[in-house]
């Protein structure tokens, strides 16, 4: 981790690898899309609008995996000051941000012909809702600031306060009653045993490492960009004042 | 390193705080967090009359009637230690069948009767093409089979099990 904390080695890295990164994320999406789209089965009560399920899982996991991911970057940004952890917490938020954005626009569509309406105030989808904020939330408090180092503090200290968010969003199925359903496979007792046919479970993780990879490339490129960003921004400073 | 260490113990120290002022106050509006209230909660709690409020259950096997109106439906909503009877008039969603799980929102009158505005069909977690569900049923796990691929229209009443009552 150390090793490539360094930015300029960071950017070597990155340069190196985003191209197979994009390459990866091409061939997975048409792959993930044909088997959930064409090549899995329908669902015995849902027909084909089971099939929402293959982006909107994913991008459920994604959105939270990103926030974990600018939990951990806002920790060593906070803790160790490392400056590229700061970076990439702002370079990834909106992506997060967009994760999101897919997960409550493609669950709405399904929540109206499944459950009868759009939204509803449960707790599952109240807290992604709130997620969707605290990105939001985060994106603007980073800019608000002049001295741009003070933002990404600030930022910081805000994606931990909204870390508690989480395991609420996570456990708020199980520990209070929904509307939206508990989870089909995501404790270890039932990885073995999933709720969700074998036959649905290659579109599901094709489209979850889809978009995986389609996160890590685009991560690469902006934390790159913010580096560049932050660079010019030093030029220009030592410019004025010499 | 001492620097470090002291912003690492400030940080772990607000993130505890933080997090158990927010387990404080979601246990203590555990009850407005609730989406719905079942069967059970009313008959032990008791609900104020006329108190709009959410009834969450499954619906009970041969309870689903259609009224004489020809738009209201009547059912049972149990979680098998007790059970409440809704009427409701409206359109039913694609998922609504005798077993499945749904959420009313309406108020109880007097006589017991929860009149509801809304319903709402709450799918569970299980995932299977209609092939297993109907080698399931074969193999007599109970009746899985439901309105396959449902449409409203291509359905109709008849899928549900349902008595149709006329005049």
């Amino acid at each position: 981790m150390h090793r490539y904390a360094n930015p300029a080695r960071f950017v070597r890295f990155a340069q190196r690898v985003t191209p197979w990164a994009a390459v990866v994320t091409a061939l997975l999406f048409p792959i993930g899309l044909y088997y959930a789209l064409v090549a899995s089965p329908p669902d015995f009560q849902q027909g084909d609008t089971v099939r929402i399920m293959y982006v909107h899982v994913p991008s459920a996991w994604m959105a939270l995996f990103v926030y974990a991911c600018m939990c951990g970057a806002a920790v060593a940004g906070l803790v160790w000051r490392h400056p590229l952890a700061d970076l990439f917490t702002k370079a990834v938020a909106p992506i997060g941000a967009v994760f999101t954005a897919i997960c409550l626009v493609t669950g709405s569509l399904w929540g109206e012909p499944m459950w009868g309406t759009w939204w509803v105030w449960d707790a599952r989808l109240t807290s992604v809702l709130i997620l969707f904020f605290l990105y939001l939330g985060y994106m603007a408090l980073v800019n608000a600031f002049d001295d741009p180092n003070r933002g990404l503090r600030s930022g910081s200290i805000l994606v931990l306060v909204g870390s508690v968010n989480l395991p609420i969003i996570k456990f708020s199925v199980d520990w209070w009653n929904t509307l939206h359903q508990q989870a089909s496979i995501s404790t270890f007792e039932r990885l073995a045993d999933p709720a969700i046919d074998p036959a649905m479970m290659p579109p599901l993780l094709l489209m979850a490492a889809a978009f995986m990879m389609l996160f890590f490339t685009l991560a690469l490129i902006r934390t790159r960009a913010e580096i560049a960003d932050r660079r010019i921004q030093m030029i220009r400073l030592a410019q004025a004042a010499g | 390193m001492k620097r470090k260490q002291r912003r690492m113990m400030v940080l772990g120290l607000c993130l505890l705080g933080v997090g158990t002022a927010t387990g404080l106050a979601l246990t203590a509006f555990e009850e407005n967090i609730l989406f719905f209230y079942g069967p059970t909660d009313i008959a032990t709690q008791g609900v104020p009359e006329d108190t709009r409020f959410r009834l969450g259950g499954l619906v009970a096997e041969d309870s689903v009637r259609r009224l004489s109106d020809g738009i209201s439906t009547e059912f049972l909503v149990t979680d098998t230690v007790h059970d409440v009877r809704v009427v409701y008039t409206g359109i039913l969603p694609d998922l609504f069948r005798e077993g499945q799980g749904v959420v009313t929102h309406g108020r109880l009158d007097a006589a017991g009767l929860f009149v509801a505005d809304e319903v709402l069909a709450r799918h569970d977690e299980e995932y299977m093409p209609p092939e297993v569900a109907e080698a399931l049923e074969r193999a007599g796990h109970g009746p899985l089979t439901a309105p396959a691929a449902a449409g409203r229209d291509a359905v109709g009443y008849a899928s549900y099990g349902v008595e149709t009552v006329t005049n």
